[in-house]
């Protein structure tokens, strides 16, 4: 995943000059049809993105609203499927999964990522080499990390076995097979994916830190673990905001990993809402209860992305 | 990009000693951490079965065998279709080219014009693009299947492609906007002057300035959509699948044995083009991941 802290410098004069090099009106009919140019650029790729990203969304409110079952209906029939959706018990699990998950998840890899951000930032010999092997398992597919861990955390042949065969025949490590623990197999494995991004993130964070600061708070005696905690982090917020941005909306968005790695089993005891939405939809021929639980997904993207976007694009004081 | 520290005297005494070793413990600790699973695939996929039965985990592989890659990549079952992997491999291939190509390509057009041909809204043009970004796709899936099968691209790898161009397009544009914000308007001022074109300006001022940033798109695009999973496990049929999605059908497939080290080879074939791209040009990838995020 991404993340966007755009800069905008404020236009001078919005009205009379759009763009700062936009050529002057006086330019005649060739400076009008190249201003113009610009908007007819951009013109298919924002169709494109009206059309598939706007329009699906008022497609998929309409289907919610409607009786679909296995094929998608156009017939309006109020919020039953809002309604039948939260009378499921499945939907809770897979909320509740999500609230487990989220919350380890993104937890668990904000401290690992900042403790190896700050960790690295002492003049570390090989530091490229140990960044590389850190941020690695982020170039893979869930597919692939959830195959690995999948096997790594089988009872009968991954951890358990080989502590057993270590000599301790009674350690047992059984997570992924077991109903109320599967859902910590998935925090494992998303954080063992994600926490060396987080690493990046604030590690490119430090080193735009003025060195004068520090400089001057060690020379007034504060202790190096005081300066980080006390002055560094504190100035490297905005950081903290796009990586807890990023991470909750990969955690919301999660489906490959838990198809990977549990299935959403055992039973659906793994369940998170993208597998949940997936298997109403396309499995059990309830598209509207499919579609109003995709919309619960977006609703909750939107309640953590339009905030932060609307104050990054509309800040105007970061350059 | 120098460490935060170096601006401080190093520290000195027995005390300053044991800290540093501990610390370069921790960071090694972390490193295995990363690696194991890793380490375990590769040398699970070069055991026999019989040794992954009998021997250790963390064990090397004793008798070093390329069967079970072999098999997994071209005579392992797919559901019923047992070519192995290597088809699947070549659909993802033929998907991942023309998407990043296309995607890229109109994601600099985008940057350029919503940079230095800004045009009234252009923000707000810029916000809506971008929320695409962040868009969790079971939102569009079912309309989406729906238009493939209108445009009759339904389970095809065209219909796959249409789809990774449009929910890339987010993330093109995005690095491209990101890039071009910083290059001076006075170069395209000063080429309009000139005389020269919009597209003029394009390709014979901003393309060549614009590798860096080519480099990392082309390298975030690969590596989204050569892992993609819900796509082609929504859009694509049978023999049009792309590889993430037949190494999801060869590892839970429950009839016979399973045979471990082939799962494991098949899961580093998935993964081993991008784990290439990430070695050869890490760097790019990270200024991907971290784009624009450490100006303020």
């Amino acid at each position: 995943m991404t993340l966007q802290t755009p800069s905008y410098r404020p236009a001078a004069g919005e009205e009379a000059a759009p763009g700062s090099a936009t050529p002057p009106k006086s330019g005649g009919l060739r400076a009008l049809a190249q201003r113009h140019l610009s908007k007819l650029v951009v013109a298919p790729s924002f169709a494109a993105i009206l059309l598939f990203v706007y329009g699906f969304i008022v497609w998929t409110v309409y289907i919610s609203f409607t009786n679909s079952k296995m094929l998608p209906s156009y017939e309006l029939v109020g919020a039953d499927a809002f309604s039948k959706l939260w009378r499921i018990e499945r939907w809770y699990v897979a909320i509740e999964n999500l609230l487990i998950f989220g919350g380890l998840f993104i937890g668990i890899s904000l401290i690992v990522g900042i403790l190896l951000a700050v960790l690295l930032d002492q003049r570390i010999r090989g530091e490229g080499a140990l960044r590389t092997i850190y941020l690695y398992p982020m170039a893979l597919s869930f597919i692939v990390t959830g195959t690995a861990w999948k096997w790594i955390l089988n009872p009968g042949i991954g951890v358990q076995q080989f502590v057993r065969d270590l000599g301790f025949p009674g350690f047992t490590f059984d997570w992924i097979v077991q109903q109320d623990t599967a859902v910590y197999t998935l925090v494992i494995a998303a954080v063992w994916q994600s926490s060396g991004f987080v690493m990046a993130l604030f590690l490119a964070a430090l080193r735009g830190v003025d060195q004068e600061i520090i400089k001057a708070a060690y020379l007034d005696g504060a202790s190096l673990p005081r300066i980080y905690w006390g002055i560094v982090l504190p100035s490297i917020r905005p950081v903290f905001m796009s990586a807890f941005v990023i991470l909750a909306h990969l955690a919301v968005k999660s489906y490959d990993l838990v198809v990977a790695l549990t299935g959403g089993g055992p039973g659906y005891a793994s369940d998170l809402p993208a597998t949940f939405m997936y298997e109403m939809t396309f499995r059990r021929n309830q598209i509207a209860i499919g579609s109003a639980s995709a919309l619960m997904m977006l609703a909750t993207v939107v309640a953590i992305i339009v905030p932060y976007l609307y104050s990054e694009l509309k800040g105007g004081k970061r350059v | 990009m120098s460490s935060l520290t170096s601006a401080l005297p190093p520290a000195q005494g027995t005390g300053a000693r044991i800290a540093r070793w501990s610390l370069y413990l921790i960071l090694l600790l972390f490193a295995a951490y990363y690696l194991l699973p890793l380490l375990l695939m590769i040398a699970t996929s070069f055991k026999s079965p019989e040794e992954i039965r009998t021997g250790s985990l963390l064990s090397l592989p004793r008798d070093f065998s390329l069967d079970a890659w072999s098999y997994a990549w071209n005579r392992a079952c797919i559901g019923a279709d047992c070519r192995g992997m290597a088809p699947y491999f070549l659909n993802s291939l033929v998907i991942v080219g023309p998407a990043v190509i296309i995607s890229t390509f109109f994601g600099a057009l985008n940057g350029y014009a919503l940079t230095k041909w800004r045009f009234r809204g252009a923000n707000i043009v810029f916000g809506m693009i971008l929320f695409g970004s962040f868009l969790p796709s079971q939102v569009i899936l079912l309309p989406m299947a729906q238009t493939l099968g209108f445009l009759g691209l339904a389970g095809s790898a065209g219909g796959l492609i249409l789809v990774h161009v449009v929910y890339g397009l987010a993330f093109t544009t995005l690095f491209f906007r990101n890039y071009y914000v910083s290059i001076p308007d006075d170069l395209v001022k000063a080429a309009t002057i000139d005389g020269a074109s919009f597209f003029q300006i394009f390709t014979k001022i901003m393309l060549p300035l614009s590798l860096p940033i080519l480099v990392v798109t082309i390298i975030w695009q690969f590596t989204q959509i050569w892992n993609d999973f819900l796509f082609g496990a929504s859009f694509a049929a049978g023999g049009a699948q792309p590889v993430t999605v037949a190494l999801n059908n060869l590892v839970n497939t429950t009839t016979g044995v399973k045979q471990y080290n082939v799962d494991m080879a098949a899961a580093m074939i998935a993964g081993l083009p991008t784990l290439v791209v990430y070695v050869l040009a890490g760097k790019y990838f990270i200024r991907g991941l971290t784009a624009g995020s450490v100006k303020g």
